[in-house]
């Protein structure tokens, strides 16, 4: 017992710690060690959560099987993100894009963020897993506006209106829960403790539970990037610095996913309340299919992949709301392979974008001549994301679509027709992008390689065998999630 | 005194929500900012009311943030960057007052009937008080998208913060973790959207948000 609470403390300790140290600290070699260090130290506190036993849930903190496979996801992206930035952060002092005292901020600021993500996910209350929602989407709001140009504070102020709306809703869902819970769980405390309320959830009011999961779904979706809230996804993605925009789209997004699942799974304790499937799948469908024809007119390489995530975001939360083991499982291991693909993606594109001097994909080609280690990166990672065998994406579309079909074939057909639409149009841009004769600087990349090297090494390990124990976790998740 | 009790938190929840429709006609940056410590003053004396009736003293808290904070160092500082900016003049709505005006009171329409609908069960005060605070919501939500003005959707959106204010004290003993943190935010949110005001009058001369709709979309 002692022993696996200290574990989730330390999941918690080290980044509000290092962030407080990384604020005070001057110059740059020293800090983006310590951002390395403190994120790694996370890292090894969450893998630690797999092999000790778990603490008993308390008022506030909980492990489960389902928050942990969050963690320890969360907790590696931002491991390797953070040596990713080490490098991409080097460069853009060099140019002068961000000064000394900014990068102070940086550094302060991703741990900051790193902690709002991990205690939303130990968080075993729901008003505090609002407020972690709340502190990671504000330092990535401040995050995203640090140039300090047009563009990037108009994605800011974008994202942070938007932002706001979607919490606010979320935070009145939160209380309707809670006045849900009152009559059954009586006042105080224990009526927003998550294990009590999943426990007697089933004699909640149920028209309220309803209406509580509408205004849920709408405020964490918003986070989610769902269309139609997304608008502010490809903005953030595309102005704030690329490390940015790997986190965003490979933990934020599932930080949010994460509240809905849970709620998902309270309303699905109900038995007379409405199910949330058809939501989640309407909500789902529209996302894929808005963002596969958005990605034909993309100028903007970063543009391009932010409107994958919301894509691929749109496939994971129509497979949860498809639910069932094998849907679930197959959303499960989507929402993985998608974090490790696109935080890899955009790595690789962090490194393009700083050696060719622009993110404009009509002046970026021929990749693989002029940098074959970065090109054939992104090939991969792109062939990765399209959903191509052996990759670990296939499987899991594959394993979505075919259990769409089984149940129900007609949600199948726009489902496929948006996975080959999305699929046509980044094998489009790839090929400009990655072949042909080679444009713009030539000048060798002083890249890491490893972050990403790794993510891809994962996403093809997954797609070619899935070791047992992960399986049978992954089923019993699915199992929980309903 | 059980209905004297009903009743006056029934008359400031209502205030509330009528000084909402103040804010949507307001055609000048003061007059609105008046309106929103108006807002803030009747949110502080509802919440007093609450912790009064209730018997909750870590309310009068979150009351008391509301009024210094909500009703007067906001408004004084936001005064101070309008005068700053020159902007005192006057604000252009994006949608003329009338249609702003019964579109709210379609809003308010559909929370009465959706909360009093669904929320049968609950006691008959925090019903009322739910059914209010969306209406607050909303039309704070409404304030925001049919100004085009920094300040005044920062205006919007604090009258909105209000409303979930309102709602959370109505739900009868929530824990004090979320009212702080609701009071929380809001600071956090001022502070963000100071600075974020700061740096657009710095690069831009202007904090209409429209000068910014010309980045809009794909850049270079």
């Amino acid at each position: 017992m002692t022993v696996a609470s200290d574990a989730v403390t330390w999941v918690l300790l080290i980044p509000i710690t290092a962030a407080a140290v990384l604020a005070a600290l001057p110059g740059y070699r020293l800090t983006a060690g310590l951002n390395i260090v403190a994120s790694l130290g996370t890292l090894l506190a969450a893998l630690s959560l797999l092999v000790v036993e778990r603490p008993q849930p308390g008022q506030y903190l909980l492990i489960d099987d389902l928050n942990i496979v969050f963690i320890v996801l969360n907790t590696f992206v931002g491991f390797t993100t953070s040596v990713f930035s080490a490098s991409y952060i080097a460069h853009e002092l060099e140019t002068g894009r961000l000064t000394p005292g900014y990068l102070r901020f940086y550094h302060a600021m991703y741990q900051v963020m790193m902690f709002g993500m991990n205690l939303a996910f130990v968080s075993n209350n729901i008003g505090l897993i609002w407020v972690a929602v709340e502190i990671a989407t504000l330092t990535t709001v401040l995050m995203v506006g640090i140039y300090r140009t047009h563009a990037a504070l108009e994605a800011a102020w974008k994202y942070f209106i938007l932002g706001s709306v979607g919490i606010a809703l979320a935070l009145f869902g939160t209380i309707l829960v809670y006045m849900a819970a009152l009559p059954v769980v009586g006042e105080g405390q224990d009526a927003m403790v998550w294990t009590v309320l999943i426990r007697r959830a089933a004699t909640f009011d149920p028209a309220l539970l309803n209406v509580a999961f509408i205004f849920l779904l709408l405020g964490y979706g918003t986070k989610v990037g769902l269309a139609p809230l997304h608008a502010w996804l490809p903005d953030a993605h595309a102005e704030g610095p690329t490390p940015i925009s790997a986190v965003l789209s490979g933990l934020l997004l599932n930080v949010a996913l994460y509240a809905v699942l849970r709620f998902k799974i309270l309303l699905a304790a109900n038995p007379d309340a409405i199910s949330p499937g058809p939501l989640m799948v309407t909500m789902g469908l529209t996302s894929l299919l808005f963002a596969a024809f958005m990605l034909y007119r993309r100028r903007d390489i970063k543009r391009l992949f932010a409107y994958s995530s919301i894509e691929h975001m749109g496939i994971i939360v129509f497979a949860f709301g498809m639910g069932g083991p094998l849907a679930n499982f197959a959303g499960l291991l989507h929402m993985v392979m998608h974090s490790l693909t696109k935080s890899g993606i955009f790595y690789a594109v962090g490194h393009i974008a700083q050696v060719k001097g622009t993110q404009r994909i009509a002046n970026i080609r021929g990749l693989t001549e002029s940098h074959p280690a970065l090109g054939w990166s992104l090939v991969i990672g792109v062939v990765a994301i399209a959903g191509l065998p052996p990759l670990g994406i296939f499987m899991s579309e594959f394993l979505i679509v075919s259990s769409t079909f089984a149940r129900q074939p007609l949600l199948a057909i726009p489902l496929v027709f948006g996975l080959l639409l999305a699929f046509g149009a980044l094998i489009l841009r790839l090929t400009s992008l990655a072949f042909g004769e080679p444009r713009g600087n030539a000048a060798p990349a002083d890249a890491s390689y490893l972050p990403m090297f790794a993510h891809f090494a994962l996403v093809l390990t997954a797609g070619i065998y899935l070791p047992g124990p992960l399986v049978v976790w992954f089923q019993h998740v699915a199992n929980l999630l309903g | 005194m059980h209905n004297l009790a009903f009743d006056i938190a029934h008359l400031l929840a209502g205030g509330l929500v009528l000084i909402s429709f103040m804010m949507l006609y307001q055609d000048r940056l003061y007059a609105l900012l008046n309106i929103f410590a108006l807002h803030a003053v009747v949110l502080a004396a509802s919440v007093a009311w609450q912790a009064f009736i209730q018997n909750a003293p870590h309310l009068y808290v979150t009351a008391a943030i509301a009024l210094v904070f909500k009703a007067i160092v906001i408004p004084v500082a936001l005064h101070r960057i309008i005068k700053q900016l020159g902007i005192h003049r006057d604000i252009e709505t994006a949608v003329s007052i009338g249609p702003t005006m019964l579109a709210g009171m379609g809003l308010v329409a559909l929370s009465m009937v959706l909360m009093l609908r669904v929320t049968g069960a609950a006691d008959p005060l925090a019903r009322e008080d739910l059914a209010f605070a969306l209406s607050v919501v909303l039309l704070g939500l409404l304030v925001m998208v049919t100004r085009r003005n920094a300040v005044s959707q920062v205006v919007g959106f604090m009258s909105l913060e209000n409303g979930l204010v309102l709602a959370a004290t109505g739900a009868k003993g929530m824990p004090l973790v979320v009212e702080i943190s609701v009071a929380f935010s809001i600071l956090i949110a001022f502070i963000v959207i100071g600075v974020f005001l700061f740096r657009i009058r710095e690069r831009f001369d202007t904090v209409d948000v429209g000068a910014l709709d010309e980045f809009r979309g794909e850049r270079r």
